[in-house]
């Protein structure tokens, strides 16, 4: 059976309290919105993208629940240096770990992320994980302008 | 057990009761993450005695048919019960004439019925239809739909720091334009009970009329349509100890009259031609289809279920627990209620700061005990005291004080891991 503390792992804890990356990205080129509809949170993504739409910067701001923030916060650490396929590469794996398509240890790649799996006993918070990767995802895929999405 | 066993009308209801009453509810049973469940979700919906439960597979197993149609026995025995149904509901909330009864899906039908076919009816452009900021989203999206196909606009009555009715604000902003005053009667986010009395009075004087969203009402309160004078009242059955799928909308007989039918179909006609059909009256107006025939069959049930108990006695039982548990909250450090208006019905929403409600949620549901979490389909409100989100603590009649208990115990765990 699933135990709670398999979810609330204290990495995920420690980032809640202290996000990396948190607030707006001054010189960002890219963003998106990114909502949960069913809990009303919100979060947004920055992005300084180069010309190769390798990621070169990246932040977020927004208010959720530990799970949320602290995907976020580990997200923007790993992105850095990235290039786009290889962030989408990422998400792809993330989220097949998160839903029970992929185990943990098949997705190396995933590094520290790897602490956010317990989500996948737990399928009502599985949107919670995947919302900034849908956000980042969104702001890759978008112009300057910026962009919406949302988990549902 | 039979209804007759369950209730004791007139005397109070005691937590000794309430744990005599949970049994009655097989849900309510089981073990959650091995330990035994909490239900404190009432508000989203309740669960069901075994009375629902059986009058529902006896209805199918003795006396299924599709209803008001064909001339054989189960044809007439489905008839009688659908109408019985009716009846019962119309002596429930003290409606004079059953067919002032229409049965629908929930609330949103019945809200979405009256503003489709009243706003036809008579709304134009620059007419007012008059809500509050506490309305469930139920009771907004449909009025903005008529509105943007009328011309119509809305105002919104503000509530106050403790979650109640500006009613100064009220009177100011009904006026000769205002073609519908659109309220709930308890709030679903805050637990506020409206002064519906006045705000029906008032809004007679202005010649507009009250629809009232009983909701959270119906299953705590007793409620009598014709005392209020109010000229809609609508409640779900899943929210009434009754199967989900089937609602109530009660409409004084000369606006029911006057209504367009909401769907077209069978059942809803008087004559059909190519060249045009003419109407059923109400009931049956608005009832295009074949309905569902086991709902109201459940929610008769439901309604003995509770009757048996007392309206008044269920309610002053969810207000103790109310204010057991709004005590025990108040000790809890970094808990903030958001609804603490003077007039509140079972119903308890706070946040807890530096946690979110849905990791309050997750963890409480480990222990075995079920709330609810997030913006309660009630965002203005959430707007309106600057949160997300909350977590809605909300009781049903199989509550006690223990169940209290367990609940705080829980909080307490969240603060430990995540606070």
């Amino acid at each position: 059976m699933a135990d709670v503390r398999d979810l609330y792992q204290e990495v995920i804890f420690e980032h809640n309290k202290n996000p990396r990356n948190f607030g707006v990205l001054e010189d960002h080129n890219r963003h998106a919105v990114g909502h949960n509809p069913l809990c009303g949170d919100q979060l947004t993504v920055y992005l300084r993208v180069d010309d190769q739409d390798t990621v070169e910067d990246v932040s977020f701001e927004g208010t959720g629940c530990a799970i949320s923030v602290a995907s976020a916060s580990l997200m923007t650490q790993i992105l850095k240096g990235k290039a786009k396929e290889e962030a989408e590469a990422l998400f792809q794996a993330f989220h097949d770990v998160c839903t029970k398509q992929r185990e943990v240890e098949d997705a190396p790649e995933l590094d520290k992320l790897a602490v956010l799996a317990g989500v996948r006993d737990f399928p009502s918070r599985v949107k919670c994980a995947t919302l900034a990767w849908h956000t980042v995802h969104a702001a890759l895929e978008t112009d300057e302008a910026g962009a919406e999405v949302t988990t549902e | 057990m039979a209804v007759e066993e369950v209730g004791r009308p007139g005397k109070d209801l005691t937590d000794a009761d309430a744990r005599r009453l949970r049994a009655d509810f097989p849900c309510l049973g089981q073990e959650v993450h091995g330990r035994p469940l909490i239900y404190l979700d009432s508000a989203a919906t309740s669960q069901k005695p075994q009375a629902v439960i059986d009058a529902v597979s006896r209805f199918y197993e003795t006396s299924y048919s599709n209803v008001h149609r064909g001339a054989h026995t189960l044809s007439e025995r489905a008839t009688d019960a659908y109408e019985g149904a009716r009846a019962r509901v119309a002596e429930f909330i003290g409606a004079g004439d059953s067919r002032e009864i229409v049965f629908v899906r929930g609330a949103t039908e019945a809200i979405n019925l009256v503003a489709s076919s009243l706003g036809r009816l008579q709304f134009g452009a620059g007419d007012e239809i008059l809500l509050t900021e506490m309305e469930h989203h139920s009771n907004i999206v449909p009025w903005q739909l008529i509105a943007e196909q009328t011309g119509a606009v809305l105002k919104v009555v503000p509530i106050n720091d403790n979650g109640e009715l500006e009613m100064a604000h009220f009177e100011e902003q009904l006026s000769e334009r205002t073609r519908m005053v659109a309220v709930g009667h308890v709030s679903n986010a805050l637990g506020t009970i409206n002064p519906l009395r006045e705000i029906v009075a008032r809004a007679h004087e202005m010649g507009a009329p009250v629809l009232v969203d009983g909701c959270q009402a119906a299953p705590r309160l007793e409620v009598d349509v014709a005392e209020l004078d109010c000229d809609f009242y609508t409640f779900s059955g899943h929210k009434l100890y009754g199967p989900s799928g089937i609602g109530v909308l009660y409409g004084k007989r000369q606006w029911l009259e006057a209504m367009p039918p909401y769907q077209g179909g069978g059942e809803m006609i008087r004559r059909v031609t190519f060249e045009g059909t003419t109407y059923a009256p109400p009931p049956a107006r608005f009832e295009a289809g074949t309905p569902h025939i086991s709902g109201p069959v459940g929610l008769h049930a439901a309604l003995d279920y509770v009757t048996g108990i007392g309206l008044e006695a269920l309610f002053q039982h969810e207000r103790e627990l109310l204010d057991y548990a709004t005590e025990a909250i108040r000790e809890v450090p970094g808990v903030r209620l958001i609804g603490t208006a003077a007039e509140k019905a079972g119903i308890l929403s706070f946040v807890l700061e530096g946690v979110h409600p849905h990791d309050i949620g997750t963890i409480l549901d480990n222990q075995g005990i079920a709330v609810r979490t997030g913006h309660h389909c009630a965002q203005p409100v959430m707007d309106r005291f600057q949160v997300p989100a909350t977590t809605r603590v909300s009781f049903g009649l199989y509550n006690t004080r223990e169940d209290v208990d367990a609940f705080i115990q829980g909080l307490h765990q969240v603060r430990e891991m995540l606070a």
